[in-house]
């Protein structure tokens, strides 16, 4: 397991936390230092509402290793309210049909396990349906 | 300003190869390559692969192949680029060969993904994408094909069918191949029963893995040995473009703007148009991706590009020719030999050696290798000259 390596994304993972550039206000998730707007350095932190809607998606029903308990399940490209595009688990479905455009919501879960080496699970963002 | 020709073409079946390694099935490829080129020597090696450290825990393949295969001692590398590895090894070659600094090099790509079974193939392959932020989230490569198509035809309004001309010309050309993976043609109606990979993707529009390995011999022309056999073929252009690794990072993630960028570089290079494009050499990995590379090259206006396939335009008597030998879908999708095998069948071509694949009076082909959703981008130019 590499636990430095998710260790360190912690703040990504649990929280959303991206970058907004000082310098054109761009709003940068995945955090990347260099802003893919303006070309100048972004190191501002910046926490995303969780907020968003379904721009692509799918299912995938052969899993890697470390997902294979919970396969089928479904991905998708969320682009979130502040403008970027995070791929991301779709959760907490129950029977309603998944549609292109969908709002949906952030929440943490259980992403995958150690492929059965450690038993270490590794937490981070999935989303659901919007409430409310 | 020096010509570099493709002086001597290799290439194994490509399939399972339960029983050849990976160093093994190289050297096939290898020895044909030197001997087809009337036993030029090489100086150089540069290996495309793509997976060898993941797949069998083997890394360090320049000196592993140079020594192996009989070469002990030459310069020797591997270039890593995902999906293009093999066209960016070409690169390195026609660079070092058009530089002078080399007067015969060899490229080889080799690929061995039956070293591992089920979802470790998966698993190595996912590497290839970005590891905290696509992979971390259970995405496969048929997945982010899968949510590209989805996009693709909800913007356009394609219908479930509306890929399936893809698949039907690979497996149609492939059988003309005696080293392609699926030698024979599949009807209509049979794409529309196939199972799901990762819906929309269907077992048609993904190309197969498999082992295999494909190599050139790269030199100038005033090197060629003394009878030379064969047409001549040279490297006319060669451009490299990159894009963001991840998907969700593009603008326009339909755009595959390296694509684009490797197209119309190496044909400002060549100094040709579209039109004097004779066939087309595409990363077919999924059907997707053939339809959105037809459109980053400008062969189609964008969502448009799956029409190609269902008019019948990349067939082999039709305006645009694509995945003559098989493509990746009929041919195999051998990895990071991938583009060393397009460089091997559009020499073919263009010597006039395709048999029943034959794009008559071809001149100029296209071919182009990516890694992933075009993260990566390698475009060539081939064209048969006189001397």
């Amino acid at each position: 397991m590499e636990i430095p390596r998710h260790w360190r994304l912690k703040k990504q993972r649990y929280a959303l936390v991206g970058e907004v550039c000082p310098h054109c206000d761009y709003k940068i998730f995945p955090p990347r230092d260099v802003c893919p707007n303006c070309g100048d350095e972004a190191k501002t932190l910046y926490t995303f509402s969780g907020k968003g809607e379904v721009f692509s998606y799918t299912t995938i029903y052969e899993a890697p290793t470390g997902f294979d308990s919970t396969a089928p399940y479904t991905v998708a490209l969320v682009k979130l309210e502040e403008g970027p595009i995070v791929t991301a688990q779709l959760t907490d479905l129950g029977d309603q049909p998944v549609e292109i455009g969908m709002p949906v919501e952030m929440v943490t879960r259980k992403m995958r396990n150690d492929g059965d080496e450690r038993g270490v699970i590794v937490y981070g963002y999935k989303f659901r349906p919007k409430l409310g | 300003m020096t010509d570099v020709i493709i002086a001597g073409i290799g290439q194994t079946e490509v399939g399972e190869h339960w029983d050849i390694a990976l160093r093994d099935l190289a050297y096939v490829a290898i020895k044909e390559a030197i001997a087809d080129s009337g036993g030029l020597q090489p100086q150089a090696l540069f290996v495309g692969n793509m997976l060898a450290p993941n797949l069998s825990n083997q890394a360090h393949l320049g000196v592993l192949l140079a020594d192996h295969c009989g070469m002990r001692g030459i310069e020797a590398v591997t270039v890593e680029a995902a999906g293009a590895s093999g066209g960016a090894a070409l690169r390195q070659g026609y660079m070092a060969v058009k530089s002078g600094l080399v007067d015969v090099a060899l490229v080889v790509g080799v690929e061995k993904f039956t070293d591992q079974v089920g979802a470790g193939v998966d698993t190595a392959v996912a590497t290839t994408s970005d590891s905290d932020f696509e992979a971390v989230q259970g995405l496969t490569a048929s997945g982010q094909a899968a949510l590209l198509m989805r996009r693709y035809m909800h913007e356009y309004g394609v219908p479930s069918d509306g890929f399936a001309g893809f698949p039907l010309v690979a497996h149609a050309n492939g059988a003309g191949n005696p080293c392609a993976m699926f030698r024979k043609a599949i009807k209509a109606e049979v794409y529309g029963k196939a199972e799901m990979v990762s819906d929309p993707i269907n077992l048609f529009d993904v190309a197969p893995n498999a082992d295999g390995a494909a190599a050139v011999i790269l030199t100038r022309s005033d090197l060629l040995p003394k009878g030379y056999l064969h047409p001549l073929v040279k490297i006319a252009a060669s451009a490299v473009s990159t894009d963001t690794l991840a998907l969700h990072d593009r603008h326009d993630p339909l755009g595959f703007w390296a694509a684009r960028e490797s197209v119309d570089a190496a044909r400002h290079k060549a100094g040709i148009t579209l039109d004097q494009v004779d066939f087309f050499e595409y990363h077919d990995s999924y059907s997707i991706y053939a339809a959105l590379s037809l459109e980053a090259a400008g062969f189609a206006p964008h969502g448009e590009g799956w029409k190609l396939a269902a008019q019948g335009a990349i067939a082999l008597n039709g305006r645009i020719p694509c995945a003559t030998l098989g493509g990746l879908k009929a041919r195999g999708f051998a990895g990071g030999a991938t583009g060393v095998y397009q460089a091997v069948e559009a020499t073919i071509q263009l010597r006039g050696q395709a048999g029943p694949c034959q794009v008559e009076n071809a001149r100029f082909g296209l071919i182009q290798s990516l890694g992933g959703p075009a993260s990566t981008a390698v475009t060539h130019i081939l064209e048969k000259i006189t001397l």
